[in-house]
């Protein structure tokens, strides 16, 4: 560290201050608050924190609702990373060849995470009109046109696996960005590398499985992270693409409707707490990590 | 990105290689052909059965249409989006400069805790956050919602100028010092004028980031004041509007940040790698 470091500089702390004071009362702040809210009886349009313990926690873990939007989160996050995770490598290994267009097609794949949820989920829920028959319409006419018939699938409507069909149109939205990532990761990979690996006889299959991939580990684990907690959070997506469906209900529409339509905001809150503790169990080890590893986050 | 290296391909046929980025090509495409191809046609020709037959001409009453309903919002939107990104922009520029190359006692502290705000689930501040609205009387207004993204959006810029101060060379803000400039006029005269690139690249990803919100805007602002993500979703949810209107509505709604993809790309880029971590 420099000899800067140690000297106190009160011009320089005023002009983070403001920043730092924001942050802890609309973040620490109010998620002390929130908490506070969830071991509270509130329910109705007038404030209410008569101390209630864990009551409300314990109610949703017996909830049937909860319970299937655990379910919804699980499916929807292995479809949803493990999908982003694979196209997004398979894609940045393809545009690695040096071919001509490389750059056309890189920003075609990235193009989506531009535009909003909302937007991504209003078109794909006329792609995934479910309905069969003389009704068909949507990619179900496309794969029927194409003599795709296997293809055909009540999308989001389907029972218990509904969500995974929103993950397919989450993954049209984030793939792109977890290819760039990778393409990034490969880049950093030094062709000497490649080349001692050829002289000592490897195919290029063999260079991919055990020098390219076990290199890309890192990039794997920030996407992962990243991935994971956009996961957690998914909200707008499902919303635009089916409204609030009981069938398609997450985490964070069921506190979103449970506060803001049913006013029971003691339980909104807990929602909200077990949503963050899931998420801090996730992205604490990564900031630190990231930090102390002086990596680019 | 970095130089592409000239190596040759260790495939043979490499062309075969197009074959899987056209597929994929037609993947991501798809939806953008289906939000153009029925925004431009007549309502007559406008039916589910056809949804992937060409148009026959060119018709844009769908977007005339959709347009009306969504001009209050799109302006809306436009409001809210221009002052949070340029404000938010500038403090994450303030502490980044200070976090990365003017650092103080405690400051390594605070850098971790203030990145963490970037990745909560906003649902464990909102019952708060209306709260408090509710008390300063901005509740439902687009000052709430301004002022909502300025603060949320500290961390994320504050994390994208640490990375790219932390690329200037300590040398010059040291020498700075050594001349007797204090904090304030080393950022405003040393950091300020090499930082445009930078403010580029965040100001891109906050108006991108903002634009698209939400969660904010749906819990935060009464119906006058929607942005346009909120009233398309609203138009998508009814019952009457008719899906190619819906159609012509998304691709409004998705414009404003598309072009700035399709002219200012390569900032977008450079945004996504330096610190796109919030979904």
């Amino acid at each position: 560290m420099s000899r800067w470091f140690k000297h106190l500089d009160f011009a320089a702390m005023a002009l983070v201050a403001p920043s730092l004071l924001a942050v802890m009362v609309f973040v620490y702040g109010f998620i002390v608050w929130t908490m506070r809210v969830s071991f509270s009886q509130w329910k109705g349009l007038i404030p209410d924190y008569t101390w209630v313990g864990l009551k409300n926690y314990l109610e949703l873990f017996s909830d049937p609702r909860f319970h299937v939007d655990i379910r919804n989160t699980v499916i929807f996050t292995v479809v949803f990373v493990g999908g982003s995770l694979v196209l997004g490598l398979l894609l940045a290994i393809l545009l690695d060849q040096n071919l001509p267009g490389e750059d056309f097609f890189r920003n075609l794949f990235i193009f989506p995470m531009a535009i909003s949820f909302i937007v991504t989920g209003v078109v794909w829920r006329w792609l995934m009109n479910p309905a069969t028959g003389s009704r068909i319409s949507g990619l179900n006419q496309l794969f029927d046109l194409l003599g795709l018939d296997f293809l055909i699938n009540r999308w989001h409507t389907t029972p218990i696996w509904g969500i995974a069909a929103i993950a397919l149109a989450a993954i049209w939205q984030m793939s792109g960005y977890t290819m760039a990532l990778y393409l990034a990761g490969l880049r950093a990979i030094s062709e000497e590398l490649r080349e001692a690996a050829r002289v000592d006889g490897a195919s290029e299959f063999q260079i991919y499985r055990y020098v390219v991939l076990p290199m890309l580990a890192p990039v794997t684990l920030s996407a992962v992270i990243i991935l994971g907690h956009i996961s957690l959070k998914v909200f707008d997506l499902i919303i635009a693409v089916a409204g609030k469906q009981l069938p398609l209900d997450v985490p964070a529409i069921y506190m979103w409707q449970i506060t803001f339509d049913g006013y029971f905001f003691g339980r909104g809150a807990a929602i909200a707490i077990l949503l963050l503790l899931v998420v801090s169990l996730l992205v604490i080890p990564y900031i630190r990590y990231t930090l102390t590893h002086k990596a680019e986050i | 990105m970095s130089p592409k290296r000239r190596r040759r391909s260790w495939f043979q046929a490499r062309y075969l290689l197009y074959l899987p980025l056209l597929l994929m090509t037609v993947f991501y495409l798809i939806p953008m052909y289906v939000m153009l191809v029925t925004g431009f046609k007549a309502f007559a020709e406008v039916s589910l059965k056809t949804m992937w037959v060409l148009p026959r001409g060119i018709h844009i009453d769908n977007y005339v249409e959709a347009y009306h309903k969504l001009a209050p919002h799109l302006w809306n939107s436009l409001n809210m989006v221009v002052p949070a990104a340029i404000i938010s922009s500038f403090i994450g520029s303030i502490n980044g400069f200070i976090l990365a190359r003017w650092p103080f006692r405690g400051a390594n502290v605070i850098f971790p805790l203030l990145l963490f705000g970037m990745f909560i689930p906003y649902q464990s501040i909102l019952i708060p956050l209306v709260e408090f609205m509710r008390d300063i009387g901005l509740y439902g207004t687009l000052a709430g919602l301004i002022l909502t993204h300025v603060i949320y959006g500290i961390p994320i810029t504050t994390l994208m100028f640490h990375t790219y101060y932390t690329g200037v060379p300590k040398e010059l803000v040291e020498a700075a010092r050594m001349d007797g400039a204090n904090v304030w006029k080393t950022y405003l005269y040393i950091l300020l004028p090499i930082s445009i690139p930078s403010f580029v690249v965040v100001l891109i990803w906050q108006f991108t980031a903002i634009w698209n919100d939400f969660l904010f805007a749906v819990v935060l602002t009464s119906p006058e004041h929607w942005p346009i993500t909120v009233a398309l979703n609203n138009m998508a949810g009814s019952q009457v509007i008719a899906w190619n209107v819906q159609m012509a509505g998304s691709l409004i709604t998705a414009l404003p940040t598309l072009l700035v993809y399709i002219f200012l790309g390569r900032y977008f880029l450079r945004g996504l790698l330096t610190g796109a971590l919030k979904g």
